[in-house]
């Protein structure tokens, strides 16, 4: 038994920790140290197998597979627009959205799983309505405006009263901030205005009923709609909006699985190994949806190169493409003239070592059959 | 209270909508308002719209009263004598033109038959619901609308004979069908527009059915027995012109022979065509670089006095030739003038096309295919009663696009064909396909359209009994001929030294930004810069200060710097002429690109 550690110590280095733990777990604990010595041996040689060789164009052929699928996609995103329950971008805009980084996304929405047993159907339902964002108007049965007595009174229903968790002095609370220059009572489930001053402006009672109306009184900020649905055992709640940092916050939530599909907001919160993982998950999900395959090594190495720095970057000019090192391939892309004034007001010097450069000045691409260096010694 | 709009604009509105609305299609019908005033009442919007401005499509109704249509034996009588005209229907109400709009509205009856009193309006014709390119379809309520459109668009594409005086006609790219034939399944379109005097397709014997590989995707098979006889054959005409033009000073072009002492004058064998007057003689045989006419030009600038004496030595030769890849036989000459007055010389050259692999050919059913063979009269499978077919169609063609319309015209030709007579295929008029078939039997064959065929080549019998029968087919105005193109070296562009676009120009193929991709992807470097050597330059650098130098020739040519003139090493260096090209333009944007050279070795 010690010798096994011993073993598989020695080959710490060698070989990834999730492929020796792998081996550790399944390898009975009676087998000889000569028997893991070989499964090791061998596993090394399939993983050195399957490393990408050196000089291979590992980004060109990433874009190709990414691409040449894409070309695919553009007509089957009418289809499935709007079949889902809460209206999703999928397609080719999901995906442009994802790789430009874009700041501002079309249907930000959350996926919120919850801690046992607010998972199960009888509390979900509750759940997702605290959650909701809730405004005043929306609890109003009836407004009525009394224009002799020149008040505004607000009936309540007390079904989603009841429902949302609410207290009517808290919500008088909320309401009075905002209803400033008028005295405000409550009875039951009924709110009452009175003007303050002696005015006969009916106007001001009307202004304070749009007023009020739009007031936040509950639930969670920027979370639209909801949508408790089933996924596997357990129900889950769909969003349309996002708020990851104050769901995360709240003690039904499981914190380990819930995400959000916004990329700064999860950077924000969650940092940029999530956002990673974010990104390679909405890409796939996308081409999944789609029909298509793609292996998922392909968004995983675009994925790497967004959120190489610590900072989420857009295949764009302002995000991956402007961190290049040539001159010649920044101007190719996008902008040319833009690129070649700046270049030469810095003095910049391109030491044409990469691909597009050398296609441009017709000399040898540095891969495959252009790096003989990888073979020979030059020089 | 309903609001009414006029070409959109809102003008008011009226108590009752529907009396409204009726009240003006009764004065449009009376005449005192104008027939091209439509209206239209949306009852679910509350909204009236009238119409009068241009550009909307509209069609003849014939108009309904009280489930009686308005147009009775007697007008129909005086029609046929003359008496009246279309104009006086529709003068007189009887006729109306409607819109998309006011089509809404309306609730028409496609046969007298089918009237009750909700009709508003009756069809002129049953068929009248399709346009006029659309009813050339034959059969066409078999079909799928989509496969109507495309044989519509097709037909318009096909060779016939578009004019009986193309003999002196100089049409662009006109081309003539050889014994084009009537169709044996009409419909009464053909006879309405006079089909019969421009037709433009040929009957041809259709097999559907597969040999070897040849018809697969939308592929057709041609029998050359069929095509040596004439099948398909067309003539291809295109012409050729050459102006006498006037500059300033009184100088002019000159139609003639040049001279040999003239600017650019080409080789003599180059002017052997020409007559006398500087023209070609009809019936010459013209390859590529023949001059069709030859013309000279006074030259382009004019410098002192003694140029004005016009000889023949300062004139320039500007003939008109023959382009790349064009030849042709000179057909017919025409010496006139243009509006300005100018001489105008006109050629026109033609060519006999016969059918050849990569042509185009199509049924009336939206079912074109390429020629993929065209196989000995020997070797094609024919039928035990004897028959060949001209043309093999695929079989696979017909069940993803449902052209059933293709199928029954195929019996319907059939029946035509040995039944001595016309075959109407009319939409929702047309013959019943049953029919056909019990006058099949009656004529001696299948009831089906089937019959047992051999293979040529084997003399086996084939397995499968096929479909076989009589077409119309026609054959389009795409050739091979005039696209069939492929080129090694040949010219480039002056500005970037890259190969021209394009078959006129003799051009390349261009192996474009994506396919670049595909040999960065596999590595092969050293492959993609032999492809992209077309434009490759050996520029002269300047090591000190990296700017491109040039050959000096005061001093015996030699590549200098322009900085540092004969005290500086240069450097050739290889490198694509559009790069040198860019470095020119960002010098020109005021930026020193300099270029820091390193030994490769």
């Amino acid at each position: 038994m010690a010798d096994h550690r011993k073993i598989l110590n020695s080959y710490k280095n060698k070989l990834p920790p999730s492929i020796l733990d792998e081996i550790k777990e399944t390898f009975p604990a009676t087998g000889s140290d000569a028997k893991l010595t070989e499964v090791l041996d061998r596993t090394m040689q399939s993983y050195e197998d399957a490393k990408i060789n050196p000089g291979e164009c590992v980004g060109l052929v990433s874009a190709e597979s990414i691409g040449e699928p894409g070309t695919q996609m553009t007509l089957n995103t009418f289809h499935l627009a709007g079949v889902a329950e809460v209206q999703v971008t999928t397609g080719l805009p999901r995906i442009i959205e994802i790789f430009d980084a874009q700041k501002t996304i079309k249907t930000p929405m959350m996926e919120i799983y919850l801690n046992s047993p607010h998972n199960k159907l009888e509390n979900i339902g509750k759940f997702a309505a605290r959650i909701k964002e809730k405004v005043f108007g929306e609890l109003v049965q009836e407004f009525s405006l009394n224009i002799f007595e020149q008040t505004l009174t607000a009936k309540l229903s007390k079904d989603l009263l009841e429902n949302f968790d609410l207290d009517v002095k808290e919500l008088v609370k909320t309401v009075k901030t905002k209803a400033k220059g008028f005295n405000i009572e409550s009875e039951d489930n009924i709110i009452t205005f009175f003007q303050k001053g002696k005015t006969e402006e009916i106007k001001e009672l009307y202004n304070l009923k749009e007023k009020i109306k739009v007031i936040k009184v509950g639930g969670v900020k920027g979370i639209s709609q909801v949508l408790p649905v089933k996924r596997g055992e357990e129900y889950i709640i769909l969003t349309a909006g996002t708020n990851l940092k104050d769901i995360l916050g709240l003690t039904e939530v499981d914190s380990t699985r819930t995400v959000c599909n916004d990329l700064y907001e999860t950077f924000e919160v969650l940092g940029i190994e999530a956002t990673r993982q974010l990104i390679i998950d909405e890409v796939y999900k996308v081409i999944e949806s789609q029909g298509l395959n793609v292996n998922i090594r392909h968004i995983m190495l675009v994925a790497d190169i967004m959120c190489a720095n610590g900072q989420v970057k857009g295949i764009t000019r302002y995000g991956v493409v402007s961190e290049k090192a040539s001159v010649l391939a920044r101007a190719s892309f996008e902008t040319p003239i833009k690129h070649l004034i700046n270049a030469a007001l810095e003095g910049e010097i391109d030491n044409l070592s990469s691909v597009v450069e050398n296609v441009m000045i017709n000399q040898p691409v540095p891969l495959g059959t252009g790096l003989p260096g990888l073979v020979t010694k030059m020089k | 209270m309903t609001d009414v709009f006029i070409n959109a604009k809102y003008v008011g509105k009226v108590d009752n909508a529907s009396t409204y609305v009726q009240d003006i299609r009764d004065l449009r019908r009376k005449g005192s308002l104008s027939i091209e005033v439509n209206v239209y009442f949306n009852e679910r919007a509350n909204e009236i719209y009238l119409w009068t401005d241009s550009g909307r499509a509209r069609r003849p109704l014939i108009v309904v009263k009280n489930g009686k249509s308005l147009l009775t034996e007697k007008h129909i009588q005086q029609l046929t004598s003359n008496e009246i005209t279309w104009a006086d229907l529709v003068r007189q109400g009887i006729v109306e033109y409607i819109d998309a709009g006011e089509e809404e509205n309306a609730f028409v009856a496609y046969n007298m038959e089918d009237l009750t009193g909700e009709h508003t309006h009756l069809e002129i014709e049953s068929f009248a619901i399709s346009g006029i390119t659309a009813s050339l379809v034959p059969f066409g309520n078999y079909t799928p609308s989509s496969r109507l459109i495309i044989g519509s668009k097709n037909q318009k594409q096909s060779l016939g004979f578009y004019a009986a005086n193309y003999h002196i006609r100089m049409d662009m790219d006109a081309n003539l069908l050889h014994y084009p034939h009537v169709p044996i399944v009409k419909t009464a379109i053909h006879d309405v527009t006079n089909y019969e005097e421009h037709p433009s397709g040929q009957n041809m014997i259709v097999a559907i059915m597969c040999y070897d590989g040849y018809n697969m995707e939308d592929g057709v098979i041609l029998n050359k027995g069929s095509v040596q006889r004439g099948l398909a054959r067309s003539t291809y005409f295109q012409p050729v012109s050459a102006e006498e033009l006037r500059y300033s000073g009184g100088l002019i072009d000159e139609v003639s022979v040049p001279d040999k002492e003239v600017k650019g004058y080409r080789t003599e064998g180059d002017y052997a065509f020409l007559e006398g007057d500087g023209i070609i003689y009809p019936e010459a045989e013209l390859k590529e670089g023949n001059v069709v006419i030859g013309r000279t030009s006074p030259p382009r600038f004019l410098s002192g006095l003694d140029e004005y004496n016009l000889s023949a030595a300062i004139r320039r030769e500007s003939s008109i030739s023959l382009k790349h890849g064009e030849e042709g036989i000179a057909d017919f000459v025409a010496i006139t003038e243009n509006e300005e007055g100018n001489k105008l010389v006109q050629v026109r050259l033609r060519q006999e096309r016969i059918p050849e692999i990569g042509d185009k050919f199509t049924s009336r059913h939206g079912q074109k295919g390429v020629t993929g063979v065209l196989v000995p009269q020997s070797d094609v499978p024919f039928s035990t009663s004897g028959v060949v077919p001209d043309l093999i169609f695929t079989p696979h063609g017909v069940s993803s696009r449902m052209t059933i319309s293709h199928l029954i015209e195929l019996v319907g030709g059939k029946v035509g064909a040995l039944g001595g007579r016309f075959v109407d295929g009319t939409l929702f008029k047309s013959e019943k396909e049953e029919d056909l078939r019990k006058e099949l039997v009656e004529l001696g064959f299948n009831e089906d359209g089937k019959e047992v065929f051999v293979d040529g080549r084997t003399g086996k019998q084939m397995l499968a009994r096929i479909y076989v029968g009589n077409m119309y087919y026609l054959r389009l105005r795409h050739m091979v001929a005039n696209k069939m193109q492929s080129r090694a070296r040949g010219p480039i562009q002056l500005l970037t030294r890259q190969p021209t676009e394009g078959k006129a120009k003799e051009g390349g193929l261009r192996l474009g930004e994506m396919e670049k991709d595909t040999f960065i992807a596999h590595g092969a470097s050293l492959l993609l810069k032999e492809r992209f050597n077309a434009d490759r330059a050996v520029i002269p650098i300047c090591e000190q200060s990296g700017l491109m130098g040039f050959y000096d020739a005061r001093k015996g040519g030699r590549a200098v710097s322009p900085l540092h003139g004969d005290n500086s090493d240069m450097a050739n260096v290889e490198m694509s002429y559009a790069f040198k090209l860019l470095l020119d333009e960002i010098r020109s944007l005021g930026v020193y690109a300099k270029l820091n050279l390193k030994n490769k070795y």
